[in-house]
């Protein structure tokens, strides 16, 4: 029973026949199943709203009442299924931090007390050389032409790198299953599940409809965002007349989120 | 034949255990067509319905990577018809397979396939009827 060269290169030549055969066979009894419906197209709604680089102001002296904070934090942690958890693991897009968490930088014995002790508003700066994105290992934290830093959740190893890369403490990792901490789930929305980090993400699914960030919605105007790019937008003249600070701009990660003081 | 008392109990041993999965399924059910529930208001998908059956998952993973990664949210098919690149918005939406455990799961446990989409993307609740 001796299987020469020759009866080999048969057989093998008979089995590739025979996978080619089904191809043909498909074709005959069904066919274009197998090949693509397309080409269908895809592009940006266009009523999107679009930017060289999106930038966030806070104006602080309009965030007189605690309760416009949380009417903030609320509007965002709703419309993007945030689980509320207490303690160290708690996950946070936007939240608030006094003075001195806020601003280590500049603080000295001096600082008004009322200054001191007034919380500010806190979330992802979008920052223009984000160290996250440096560290990223899988490109799940990438930043977008218009400058805003995104988190890809199919992509995140849960690896924890770009928390520890993010001077601003803006990243949060969920330690456990985060759906039994969301009230009302928004089914629009996914959640995240447990080994994922997030973050504030401008809001760009809104942004992408043509909508305004959740949070600016609701901010009685506290909140302004635009264009940092544009010289001509909200944004800049606000920058060309007021003071602002952005927070801790020694380590050069130039933030687009500005406190105007 | 040289040690054939060797080689054919070799060879019937291993006739056996090859065509195991054959007969370890004797007498069991066989395979049935899974019974799908339809979408009673939208009638058309996005697509035409045996593409979409062999490519639905290539289709999501596009828009997935569109979606998030290429801020492109808009998909028109070759109909002109237009549609939000959304696994919960459009898939799942209340007029489509709002009922995912009589179209998607029946068909991915006759497979054995699990997609993990669901550890994060949310099941629409199913509405009494
Ligand atoms: C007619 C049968 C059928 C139906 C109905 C069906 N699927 Fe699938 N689906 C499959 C098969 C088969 C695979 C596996 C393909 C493979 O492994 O290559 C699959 C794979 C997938 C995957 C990829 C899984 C992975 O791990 O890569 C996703 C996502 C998916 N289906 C989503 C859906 C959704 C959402 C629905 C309902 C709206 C649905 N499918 C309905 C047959 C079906
Ligand atoms: C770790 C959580 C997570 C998992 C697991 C996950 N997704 Fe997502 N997915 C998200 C988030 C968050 C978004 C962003 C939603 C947005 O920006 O509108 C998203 C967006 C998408 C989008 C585009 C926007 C939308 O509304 O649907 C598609 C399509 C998508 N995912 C498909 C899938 C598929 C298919 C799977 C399973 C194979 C999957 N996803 C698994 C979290 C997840």
């Amino acid at each position: 029973m001796a299987l020469n060269r020759r009866s080999f290169l048969k057989a093998a030549g008979l089995t590739t026949l025979a996978g080619l055969g089904g191809h043909a066979a498909m074709e005959l009894l069904a066919p274009g199943a197998l090949e693509a419906a397309q080409p269908a197209q895809v592009g940006a709604y266009p009523e999107a709203l679009t930017a060289k680089r999106w930038a966030m102001l806070i104006d602080t002296e309009k965030f007189t009442s605690a309760e416009l904070y949380q009417k903030c934090i609320d509007a965002c942690h709703k419309t993007h299924n945030v689980p509320t958890i207490p303690g160290k693991q708690e996950v946070k897009w936007l939240w608030t931090e006094r003075y001195a968490g806020t601003f280590p930088e500049q603080q000295h014995a001096l600082v008004p007390e009322k200054v001191k002790h007034q919380p500010f508003l806190l979330l992802c700066n979008h920052c223009d050389d984000p160290p996250c994105v440096r560290v990223c290992p899988t490109k799940a934290t990438f930043k977008r032409a218009d400058g805003i830093v995104m988190m890809d959740m199919h992509r995140c190893i849960g690896c924890r790198y770009c928390m520890a890369g993010c001077p601003y403490g803006a990243r949060s990792f969920n330690f456990r299953d985060p759906r039994p901490f969301v009230e009302n789930i928004d089914e629009h929305y996914p959640t995240r599940m447990k080994g994922v980090v997030e973050k504030c993400t401008f809001c760009e699914d809104r942004l992408a409809k043509g909508q305004l960030p959740a949070c600016v919605e609701v901010s009685e105007g506290a909140l302004i965002f635009g264009d940092l790019a544009d010289e001509d937008s909200e944004v800049r003249r606000i920058l060309r007349e007021r003071y602002s600070l952005r927070r801790k701009p020694s380590l050069g990660t130039n933030p687009s989120v500005f406190y105007l003081i | 034949m040289y040690d054939g008392n060797k080689i054919i109990p070799g060879l019937v041993i291993f006739l056996g255990l090859i065509t195991f999965p054959f007969w370890y399924n004797i007498g069991s059910a066989a395979y049935e067509k899974p019974q799908l529930k339809l979408p009673e208001i939208e009638k058309e998908c996005v697509e035409p319905k045996d593409w979409i059956r062999a490519e639905h998952m290539q289709l999501l993973d596009d828009w997935r990577d569109l979606a998030v990664r290429d801020n492109t949210r808009l998909y028109v098919n070759q109909a002109g018809k237009s549609f939000d690149m959304s696994l919960s918005k459009t898939c799942m939406s209340s007029r489509c397979h709002a009922n995912k455990a009589e179209f998607c799961d029946r068909c991915h446990d006759a497979l054995a396939v699990s997609p993990y989409c669901w550890d994060c993307h949310v099941e629409p609740p199913i509405v009494e009827e």
